[in-house]
């Protein structure tokens, strides 16, 4: 499945997106919304911004890899002043 | 320094926790005790020293020595007042003609068979017998010593079969047979204090002797594990320190505190001048009540080490050799290549690593340089490593990212859960608290891939060991809550009282689910259903229970998940807010929990404030004189990932060794090497330092002013006890370099830094120097609202208000066995040493582990052919090593162990760069290996040996 990325290499966005599934994958259990919520947060309050920018580069090219739920999340995931 | 007349007197016996007082008269004058309480301590408390030998107050009575003798009006005899309680109206006489007569007849005795060689002797000036033989006027010995103990020969010479040698065995402590006056303190000590049941009383009568284990052992081979409490309580020279054997009795004590565990044990550095004489536990000390462990009690000898690098150091390349440089050209050198770094690739390219080890106003002043001076918040600390997911996950069930409870609270304790933790070998003293309340009857369950020594040692005996597959711990853990719901054993009162109501019931529906039943989850954990049912029906309805869990939760990549569904277990039965009970994780690090307060990381501000909120980033912005950042900064591992993507440049790392400490080693190394500027701040050129331009020498806690806060968030003062080695204390240095880069800093005294800590944080708000004088320590929250701290937390209500249960769903970790790769490895601590052992293996403990091991089941040993004692290759898919076997049914089949703390192991090579979802915590107890027979080191080993060798040249000013 395109969704189960495994870690494998060291390619920041393989890791970034792997990361990103990993909290998809706690945030699923929680009802629909809360867990949006609860992921984008998450991401908002704990990726240091050249994080969400590689995050934002993935989701841009068609968010490939990474769960639905983070996609979903996107937009409310802050994205970084361009540095 | 500051010298501290404490009076640490013994009183005889135990104190009595009874709240009925007893008033009765002792020599006429009238005390007043709690009912229980000796004679002999009751008059101890009016100020009447009663004679005694057998009896100190670390130990139940036992009536043996006949010195304590009394007269009672109205009562026959001559009773021991240690063995004899109080009761109201007593008239007791401690100095009559009889007891007087009595008691120099017994101290004849005595000394009719001790050597009297008291000038040359090494309890000379701190023996009690001397002591009492003085007290009783005992001026003659009419016995002539026929048969004896201490003459190696009798008057023929033939050789004294009595006779034995000294056993110099223990590197620590030596035993003196001839000196024993055969008291059973020290055995007494083994059992009550440590709970080791190392020691007794071989033989009967004059043949009486303490033994250490059976006749063949000496201590060394024996179950001693070399507390020290034997020789604490030994009243002559018998058990003693060999350091006080060599240097002599000492002067003065100093109250400090220890810096190896998250225990926090207090001690007395017992000085001679500045000589340190010996380390001895402080029985003021709330969080070891007297007790200690082999390391703080003995394991200071790393101080003064040959090892020890006393100047700054530089080099331009990391290839290049050393260069001893004075503190300004290190500082200057520092701060322009920090500065330039800045400048180039801008104010996030670089950050700090502060330590678990320093105090809270060196690590205050770490995050403090990057926030305030670099101007970014790239900080990160070694909680991230262990205790990062308790932050998560207790942060958001409870509201506080913290132990509930202070470790008194275990004495009220019926039922005890302990989850991924070996306390016997990571948090010893508490252990021997522990082990204390479960001989009083108290109940156990241990949730662990390995057989602890907790899950059966002498008089203990786990009722449940649920040992399951590592990796599985929140299968269990949510299973153990379906039987707490499903079976209705859950606090329903206490969930609508202090819980959000209508999560509870999307929690009750979530955990009630067929697939987390026990019977589902068994095939994951692979423990039986029906014992995980039992251990829930005993923690839910054993009275009070407590889960005192370690990183075996939270080094997994659902720790954060697994300690919520410990806070959710909590919640559930309503074990909370009170004695006894609680949710307590036991920290690995001496500061761990300092350091997390301390603002440590990356995406909060002191007091655990996110840097996004504006009031708080005000609070510090307008003390500070800056703008704060108020974007989270990077973790550790994101550090690492960025430095080798080129946007992370510069680190200052303080007190800590990410090469040998963090997974996947090679990483690691990629990530340093890849750094422009690498500053390492420590005692010993540690296995970082082999990437590092800098080289700043670092001070012990001997050397140093400030506070540590332990497991149960309590507040413990560092003394300076000497000066620094390397000529300043650590806070002094990180000053200095921010200095350098223009911070205009002026502390003068770590309680300066403290004053500006309680200014800034509402839990640290009452928190001064002056305060800890005063009540010694103290647990934050530390405020108007409790001014003398707070034991025990969340007793009205949860910090954030209502509880908040959240489901934990089971997602295994994509760390699996395979063909390949087909064992788990997990990884832990053993006693004698401490994590990477940069302190531990610069002692004396070595004897006891001078390299890690492989313990291997003996199933899977024989189907690869490895032999006890035999190297193996151990390898995962990161990469491989090698270490000797040790064939073990402590680990059940499919699951090997070694422990991590020599950097020639290298065991974190094999761990992988998986890691918590929430924290990056890293998973270092899962790890899928294979294990082959080998004949020596492997390639890496070797590699990685000839580079630190290479690296570690120094080339000293002079030449």
């Amino acid at each position: 499945m395109s969704h189960d990325v495994t870690l494998t290499s060291h390619d920041p966005h393989t890791k970034l997106i792997y990361m990103a599934n990993q909290i998809a994958k706690f945030m699923e259990s929680k009802p629909h919304d809360e867990g949006v919520a609860g992921l984008s947060s998450h991401i908002n309050d704990f990726w240091e911004p050249r994080m969400r920018k590689r995050l934002f580069e993935v989701l841009d090219a068609g968010g490939q890899g990474l769960r639905p739920l983070v996609i979903e999340a996107a937009a409310s995931i802050r994205r970084p002043f361009p540095a | 320094m500051k010298d501290f007349i404490i009076p640490d007197r013994d009183f005889g016996t135990p104190v009595s926790k009874s709240k009925r007082m007893i008033t009765l008269s002792i020599d006429g004058f009238e005390v007043t005790v709690p009912e229980g309480t000796s004679i002999m301590r009751a008059a101890a408390e009016a100020g009447i020293q009663v004679p005694k030998l057998c009896a100190t107050d670390s130990v139940e009575a036992f009536g043996s020595c006949r010195l304590c003798l009394v007269e009672i009006e109205g009562r026959n005899g001559t009773p021991a007042s240690c063995t004899t309680p109080v009761a109201a109206g007593l008239k007791v006489h401690t100095q009559t003609t009889k007891v007087k007569q009595l008691r120099r007849g017994v101290m004849e005795l005595y000394i009719s068979d001790h050597p009297l060689d008291c000038l040359t002797c090494s309890a000379n000036g701190d023996c009690e017998l001397q002591d009492m033989a003085g007290a009783v006027g005992l001026r003659n010995v009419r016995y002539e010593a026929v048969d004896t103990h201490f003459r190696a020969k009798d008057t023929s010479g033939k050789s004294n079969p009595q006779y034995l040698a000294r056993d110099d065995s223990n590197p620590y402590f030596s035993y003196d047979p001839q000196k024993c006056i055969v008291c059973s303190r020290c055995v007494r000590a083994c059992e009550e204090v440590q709970g080791t049941f190392a020691l007794t009383i071989s033989g009967r009568g004059f043949d009486s002797r303490v033994s250490a284990g059976v006749a063949a052992d000496d201590f060394l081979a024996s179950d001693c594990v070399s507390c020290g409490a034997c020789v604490a309580a030994c009243p002559t020279a018998t058990l003693q320190e060999k350091s006080v054997i060599e240097i002599g009795t000492p002067s003065h004590s100093v109250i400090t505190t220890c810096a190896y565990c998250g225990v926090g044990c207090s001690f007395k550095a017992e000085m001679r001048g500045d000589e340190l004489v010996k380390m001895t536990p402080y029985k003021q000390g709330k969080a070891n009540r007297g007790h200690s462990c082999v390391k703080g009690r003995f394991a200071y000898g790393y101080a003064s080490h040959k090892d020890r690098i006393l100047n700054p150091m530089i080099r331009a390349d990391i290839k290049d050799p050393w260069q001893e440089v004075t503190w300004p050209e290190a500082m200057e050198f520092a701060s322009r290549r920090m500065a330039d770094l800045i400048e180039k690739h801008g104010r996030h390219s670089v950050g700090v690593i502060t330590s678990s080890r320093c105090t809270n106003e060196e690590t205050y002043l770490v995050q403090k340089l990057t926030r305030a001076v670099f101007m970014n918040n790239n900080t990160d600390t070694c909680a991230r490593v262990c205790h990062s997911p308790t932050g998560y996950g207790l942060g958001q069930t409870y509201g506080t990212s913290a132990g509930t409870q202070d470790f008194d609270s275990v004495e009220h304790t019926d039922v005890v859960m302990i989850i991924g933790a070996n306390p016997t070998d990571g948090h010893p003293v508490f252990a021997s608290r522990l082990k204390k309340r479960l001989r009083q009857g108290a109940k156990l369950i241990v949730v662990d891939p390995r057989r602890t020594d907790i899950v059966e040692s002498p008089h203990v005996k786990a009722q449940h060991h649920l040992a399951l597959t590592p990796g599985t711990n929140v299968a269990m853990v949510t299973a153990l809550a379906h039987v707490i719901v499903t079976e209705g054993l859950f606090n329903e009162a206490f969930i609508r009282e202090r819980c959000d109501w209508d999560e509870f019931q999307d929690y009750a529906e979530f955990v009630s689910e067929p697939q987390n039943s026990p019977e589902a989850a068994s095939f994951l954990t692979g423990v039986d259903a029906a014992e995980v049912r039992a251990a829930a029906r005993l923690y839910a309805l054993g009275g009070n229970a407590a889960i005192y869990y370690g990183l075996g939760v939270t080094e997994h990549s659902q720790g954060s998940t697994a300690v919520i569904g410990i806070a959710n277990l909590a919640m559930l039965t309503g074990n909370m807010g009170r004695p006894g009970v609680g949710v307590n994780p036991l920290r690995g690090q001496n500061n761990v929990q300092g350091a997390c307060d301390m603002g440590s990381f990356p995406h909060e501000l002191p007091g655990y404030r996110h840097v996004k909120n504006d009031d708080v980033r005000l609070i510090f912005e307008d003390l500070w004189g800056v703008k704060i950042d108020n974007e989270p900064g990077l973790r550790i591992p994101n550090m690492l990932d960025a430095a080798v993507e080129g946007t992370f440049k510069g680190l200052y790392c303080q007190g800590e060794d990410i090469l040998q400490s963090d997974p996947d080693t090679k990483h690691v190394s990629a990530g340093l090497a890849a750094m422009e500027c690498v500053i390492v701040h420590d005692l010993f050129l540690n296995e970082t330092a082999n990437y590092a331009h800098v080289f700043l020498p670092g001070s012990t806690f001997l050397e140093k002013n400030g506070t540590f806060t332990n497991a149960e968030r309590r507040i413990n003062r560092v003394r300076r006890v000497m000066s620094p080695r390397n000529g300043y204390e650590d806070w002094e240095v990180t000053q200095m370099l921010a200095n350098a880069m223009g911070a205009e800093w002026i502390y003068t005294h770590p309680s300066e830094i403290m004053d500006e800590i309680a200014m800034t944080t509402p839990s640290f708000a009452g928190v001064n120097y002056a305060l800890l004088e005063t009540l010694g320590s103290v647990q934050w929250p530390c405020n108007d609202a409790a001014p003398q701290g707070t034991p025990l937390m969340h007793v009205d209500g949860f910090v954030r208000g209502k509880g908040r249960f959240i489901n934990t769903e089971y997602v295994a970790t994509d760390e699996r066995t395979g063909p390949r790769f087909p064992l788990l490895l997990t990884t832990g601590r053993i006693l004698s040493q401490y994590n990477v052992g940069a302190q531990t293996r610069r002692t004396e403990n070595v004897v006891w582990h001078a390299e890690d091991v492989l313990e291997i089941h003996p199933h899977d040993a024989e189907v690869r052919g490895v032999k006890d004692g035999q190297f193996v290759r151990l390898a995962s898919r990161s990469g491989d090593t090698a270490l000797r076997a040790k064939i073990s049914d402590r680990v059940n089949p499919g699951v090997v162990y070694t422990t991590f703390h020599h950097p020639d192991t290298q065991a974190n090579v094999i761990t992988t760069e998986y890691s918590d979802w929430a924290t990056n915590c890293p998973e270092y107890k899962v790890t899928a290996v294979q294990v082959s027979p080998s004949n020596g080191p492997s390639e890496w080993q070797e590699e990685y040996s000839e580079q630190s060798r290479l690296s570690r040249r120094i080339q000293s000013a002079a030449e």
